[in-house]
């Protein structure tokens, strides 16, 4: 599939925006109000940047981006729309949890339910976006049991990164935030790892001979193809990454949730390094949001010429 | 709304036979010349005199060759590819806005081209690669079986059908209502054992095909094997000429003529 750059900004800063903001919202409901009304607004405006960002830049690739509006209408049937439902509900109670926790509307006794409820429409969030994707037959990389947990994950770790390193520029650096961002890290590499090893491993059941129906009498190949000129289908569908280069990028992942860790586990000495952590973190997102797309196999490819898929 | 609706009795769809059809492009030319003008206008074509042309078509002809155990020669498939009207399509599902639908009383699937956002999704959705993106107009666009011609009564009855069905010189092509087992294109698909494309993945096409009959026997697919020369008199005079025509350099004998379909010596 094709790798479209506004997907990939789209859904890792969502997903680390939707992380630290569900994050903080557990926070509230644990804490109460925050000890720094500084710390808890630009936390809190940090996270709503990155997913506005996330979600405008999504808006950008659509064809009429002023019809967007109409994507929350079909949610009984549409993961896209649920999303955007989702997306667009979960502003209310975070806006709603940003004045009461910071203290800026003096109203405690709601930081408790407005922290859960926006904690939980977080999680709901991500888990429609990663559902687009897993929802889809099509792609046999994609649909998958493993897709959403490891969205999940990836907004949690890179969530928990993010929330440490603004915790230390407003001296709110705890221990406790590294180690719980380096065990989100560590199920981040776990799942993906199960992940992979379940796409390699299942078998690739569909063939050009039963796409065509022609398997019925013998064995198929591309003779001429529908065109004279690269169509849609092969643009969007069609794009393949090198095997080799594919492997490669696999352990690119590990090794930058690997440096993470390690940044992580040193900013314990000294906490200016949560940021490069953090970076790390983010990449390592990027890295594997590109990958999830470029290495996904669509069945049409199979009238294209892919002998399975 | 994107949810399905109950299945409706009349199922609107297109029988492709692969045994007749010659891959000429008539029904892709006809397909892009009416629906350029009619419910998805325009079809656009980007660069189209360039080096590097591209365009939305809803209906593109693949060739595959088969190799059948048993035969020296293998065969060529031309495969017609358009959207088949699935049953239970997630082309439909997957649209958030509700653009994209499933008529509820004769099952042709459309998109409606004023409330498309463009997101793409129902492309990812499809397995047969029936819908494509149109760049310049940011919508996605799909056959329509023609739902502007079946029902429209300023043409004449005979003329109510897609246009691939009425351009098609070799009859490959059969529109009807596989919801009536009586129907002409469900007889034909029961005679020939008519086939779905991908039935695993579970959305039931409409649109059936019907498989290439046959061969008669394995004898017709047998390479050709030529008459060696006799050393008669016509053989001589033949060898002659041949020489003559061929130039000194390359004199060849009719039994060494190449049949792979070359021109050139």
């Amino acid at each position: 599939m094709h790798p479209a750059y506004s997907v990939i900004l789209f859904t890792t800063a969502s997903g680390a925006g939707y992380g630290l903001l569900a994050l903080l919202g557990l926070v509230g409901f644990n804490h109460g109000l925050a000890s720094s009304m500084a710390f808890a607004l630009a936390a809190v405006f940090i996270a709503l940047a990155l997913i506005t960002i996330g979600l405008l830049s999504s808006t950008f690739h659509l064809g009429h981006p002023e019809r967007a509006w109409r994507a929350l209408s079909q949610w009984r049937s549409s993961w896209l729309s649920r999303e955007g439902v989702a997306a667009v509900a979960t502003y209310v109670p975070a806006l709603g949890f940003g004045l009461v926790w910071s203290g800026l509307a003096d109203a405690p006794r709601w930081i408790g339910p407005l922290g859960l409820l926006t904690a939980g429409l977080c999680a709901v969030t991500v888990y429609t976006t990663a559902m687009i994707y897993a929802s889809l037959k099509t792609i046999r990389s994609w649909h998958q049991p493993l897709t959403a947990p490891v969205y999940m994950a990836f907004g949690l770790a890179t969530g928990s990164a993010l929330m440490t390193a603004i915790a230390t520029v407003f001296g709110r650096f705890q221990n406790f935030q590294v180690i719980f961002t380096i065990a989100a890290l560590l199920l981040v590499a776990l799942l993906k790892f199960c992940y992979w090893k379940a796409v390699d491993a299942a078998p690739r059941t569909h063939t050009m001979e039963n796409a065509t129906g022609l398997g019925r009498i013998g064995q198929v190949s591309q003779w001429e193809v529908p065109h004279t000129a690269e169509n849609y289908i092969q643009k969007e569908m069609g794009y393949a990454v090198a095997r080799k280069h594919a492997a490669r990028l696999r352990n690119l992942v590990f090794v930058l949730l690997a440096l993470a860790i390690v940044l992580m586990l040193l900013s314990l000495a000294a906490p200016v390094i949560s940021f490069p952590a953090a970076v790390a973190a983010l990449a390592a997102a990027v890295v594997e949001r590109w990958l999830f797309f470029a290495e996904a196999q669509h069945v049409v490819t199979l009238f294209y010429g892919a002998s399975t898929a | 709304m994107t949810s399905l609706p109950p299945p409706s009795a009349k199922k609107l769809g297109l029988v492709i036979d692969l045994d007749t059809c010659v891959g000429c492009q008539a029904c892709a030319t006809s397909c892009k010349e009416w629906n350029t003008q009619g419910y998805s206008a325009p079809l656009t074509d980007t660069k189209p005199y360039s080096a590097d042309p591209s365009g939305v078509w809803l209906n593109r002809i693949h060739g595959y060759e088969v190799t059948e155990q048993g035969h020296e020669q293998s065969r060529i498939v031309h495969f017609p590819r358009s959207c088949l009207h699935c049953e239970t399509p997630a082309c439909v599902t997957v649209c958030p806005t509700g653009a994209s639908y499933k008529r509820a009383e004769d099952g042709i699937v459309l998109v409606n081209p004023d409330t498309c956002i463009g997101c793409k999704l129902c492309s990812w959705a499809c397995p047969y690669g029936a819908r494509e993106y149109d760049e310049s107009h940011g919508v996605m666009k799909k056959c329509t079986l023609c739902v502007d011609r079946i029902y429209n009564e300023h043409l004449e009855p005979e003329d109510r059908q897609p246009a691939c069905v009425s351009a098609c010189p070799t009859g490959a092509r059969h529109f009807g209502d596989l919801g009536d087992e009586n129907s002409a294109v469900s007889q034909l698909v029961k005679a020939r054992e008519g086939y779905d494309l991908l039935p695993e993945m579970g959305y039931k096409p409409v649109n059936k095909y019907l498989p290439p009959r046959a061969r008669r026997d394995a004898g017709t697919s047998k390479l050709v094997e030529l008459p060696k020369g006799d050393g008669s008199a016509f053989d001589k005079l033949f060898s002659w000429a041949d020489r003559l025509l061929s130039g000194k350099a390359q004199g060849a004998r009719a039994d060494t003529i190449d049949y792979s379909g070359r021109l050139e010596g």
